[in-house]
């Protein structure tokens, strides 16, 4: 299995990773590895077969949607990197935005 | 005997008679923590405090160490990721609400990060070592969980398993370690690693142990729209029933190339330990499991790579000090605060979900997906329990297996199927092996079909004694 650097460079930019030249030649390998392997599906024969998409029979569950109020809002707030006032984020970009 | 040395039954059995009270308990696993874990690492918090303080509103409480993705108010919650370093939960998962009135929680436990592991090497904080011998891992995901019950640390704990890593870490360090049916125990509150695979269960001394934790943690959770409705069930009524005439079925697939002589040995004894006991075992087929890996990989990283999304450094986890834009904001806190394996899950699942392979990877994974659930369903028609080693080798020495993904990958053999569909298992331990490590093997059963495997998993304990004969040796 061939996987290009390139490849893994556009993969790791849509999952929002800054790879680094020393990972894009580690991940490029584990891949064409791994790949490689998972390719072994290939060979079941999966025709008229519907797919899974959970372990079990279980269809949709519905409910209400109903607003619940959470009563410790600072719990909530405290785990954001960095506050101003009641606002996450206050960074650069958001303030630009302003 | 000390009281950390004791099961929770054993310990309930004192507390029922006023012989001792939760204080004596929680003063005991706290020696023994100052004991050992400068050894094994097994906890990431501990609260020996905080715990000691708790047993005077509870008196009759049993303490419990908890894994590190399973969300504790007001106690960290870390995934063993610097991504969740300083992440302290502002609720409880279900879970812990249904053990809150009478446990107390003596620590959060070490893992892989993010539970993508089988080492427990893969931690960003420490690694943990197995307390039979302190150079071999404790195995993983849970492998903090498992260390801690098998060095008497916590008398049992909760873990998670998505293909292996509550039963395969149990194995290794010679405890009893369950896997519950997908949906009979609510995964609200723990952190999403893939979610159509993912399941909380018992880490624990033995199998009588592993029902009454079952008893707590089992039920319906609105919270969980994947949580089943079956009614509340007590599963220590399993406990004891005979298991004569139970059909065993031994799927030769799990016997061949690959798996350790010594191990296979073992459990081919199980087997005939469990015909002298009156069941009858058969050679099946389970004919999926070549490809049941595959299928496994594709799909828990495909789910990874969407569920692990949310780590963007906005509104909670690690965010970069270093960005001049939003996007930079994401990808620098994402590459920053994420270790090497989910990284590497990450980009396997991105590439499965990406246009142009989508239809050849997960959409073909999904199919065979339905062909390993038909296979468990026909065996199921035929046999009560489906017998298997837990893991193909015993505990590896630390550091020998974290640089070749794909081999680390190709250990879990044994586990993911069952985790793909759906169905319940649990690893006990069988024997030692020759270096006096414990060898586990795993029953599997149907669908909510827990009790009968903690009958047949009883009856094997009750007639092996295993933990009357072995104990970790702290081996260096």
């Amino acid at each position: 299995m061939n996987i290009s650097r390139d490849e893994i460079i556009h993969i790791s930019k849509l999952a929002r990773l800054n790879l680094t030249g020393e990972e894009i030649e580690k991940y490029t390998k584990d891949l064409e590895d791994i790949i490689g392997f998972a390719n072994t599906i290939n060979g079941v024969d999966t025709e008229n077969i519907d797919e899974s998409i959970t372990a079990t029979e279980q269809s949709n569950v519905f409910r209400k949607d109903e607003v619940k109020e959470f009563d410790d809002k600072e719990a909530l707030l405290s785990n954001a990197p960095s506050m101003e006032g009641r606002n996450v984020p206050p960074s650069k970009c958001f303030i630009i935005g302003r | 005997m000390e009281l950390y040395e004791l099961t929770v039954h054993e310990l309930q059995e004192k507390l029922d008679k006023k012989e001792i009270n939760s204080q004596d308990i929680v003063k005991s696993y706290i020696n023994r923590i100052d004991e050992k874990e400068l050894e094994i690492n097994a906890f990431i918090t501990t609260r020996k405090e905080a715990a000691l303080n708790e047993t005077m509103q509870k008196e009759n409480a049993i303490p419990i160490g908890i894994k590190d993705n399973i969300c504790t108010k007001g106690i960290k919650t870390t995934c063993a990721s610097k991504m969740l370093e300083n992440f302290v939960s502002p609720y409880d998962a279900t879970v812990m609400e249904n053990l809150n009135n009478d446990s107390i929680i003596l620590g959060k436990l070490n893992m892989d990060e993010f539970a993508m592991g089988a080492a427990t090497e893969y931690s960003a904080f420490k690694k943990t070592r197995n307390p039979w011998n302190l150079n071999k891992v404790p195995g993983g995901s849970s492998g903090g969980s498992a260390a801690a019950v098998a060095a008497n640390m916590v008398p049992w704990a909760l873990g998670s398993d998505t293909g292996g890593s509550i039963r395969q870490p149990a194995s290794f360090c010679g405890v009893v370690g369950l896997k519950p049916t997908y949906g009979l125990v609510s995964r609200y509150g723990l952190v999403a690693f893939a979610s159509s695979l993912d399941q909380i269960g018992p880490i624990t001394k033995d199998v009588t142990d592993c029902a009454i934790l079952l008893n707590k943690i089992a039920g319906t959770d609105e919270k969980d729209s994947t949580s089943s409705n079956i009614e509340k069930r007590d599963y220590t009524k399993a406990i004891g029933k005979s298991i004569k005439d139970l059909k065993i079925g031994l799927p030769k697939e799990y016997f061949g190339e690959g798996i350790n002589e010594e191990v296979k040995k073992a459990i081919l004894d199980v087997a005939k330990k469990y015909e002298q006991m009156g069941a009858i075992v058969e050679e099946c087929s389970l004919e999926t499991t070549d490809y049941a890996l595959a299928t496994y990989y594709i799909i828990a990283c495909a789910e990874a790579s969407s569920n692990l999304g949310r780590f963007d450094g906005i509104r909670y986890g690690y965010r970069s000090s270093n960005f001049n834009n939003l996007k930079e904001i994401y990808s620098k806190s994402r590459s920053e605060g994420f270790g090497p394996e989910v990284k590497r899950r990450i980009i396997l699942g991105t590439y499965v979900l990406s246009s142009g392979y989508y239809d050849a990877y997960y959409k073909k994974a999904q199919k065979v997906r339905t062909l390993v659930k038909q296979d468990f369903k026909r065996l199921f028609e035929k046999y009560d329990v489906l017998l298997t080693p837990t893991s193909p080798t015993v505990a590896f020495d630390i550091g020998t297996k974290s640089n070749n993904p794909l081999e680390m990958y190709l250990a879990d053999i044994c586990t993911v199927s069952v985790n793909i569909a759906g169905v319940p298992a649990i690893s006990l331990p069988a024997t030692i092996n020759s270096e006096g490590m414990p060898i586990g093997f795993q029953l599997i059963g149907n669908h909510f079909a827990e009790e009968t495997l903690f009958s047949a998993a009883y009856a094997f304990e009750q007639e092996n004694k295993f933990r009357e004969k072995y104990k970790p040796e702290f081996k260096k």
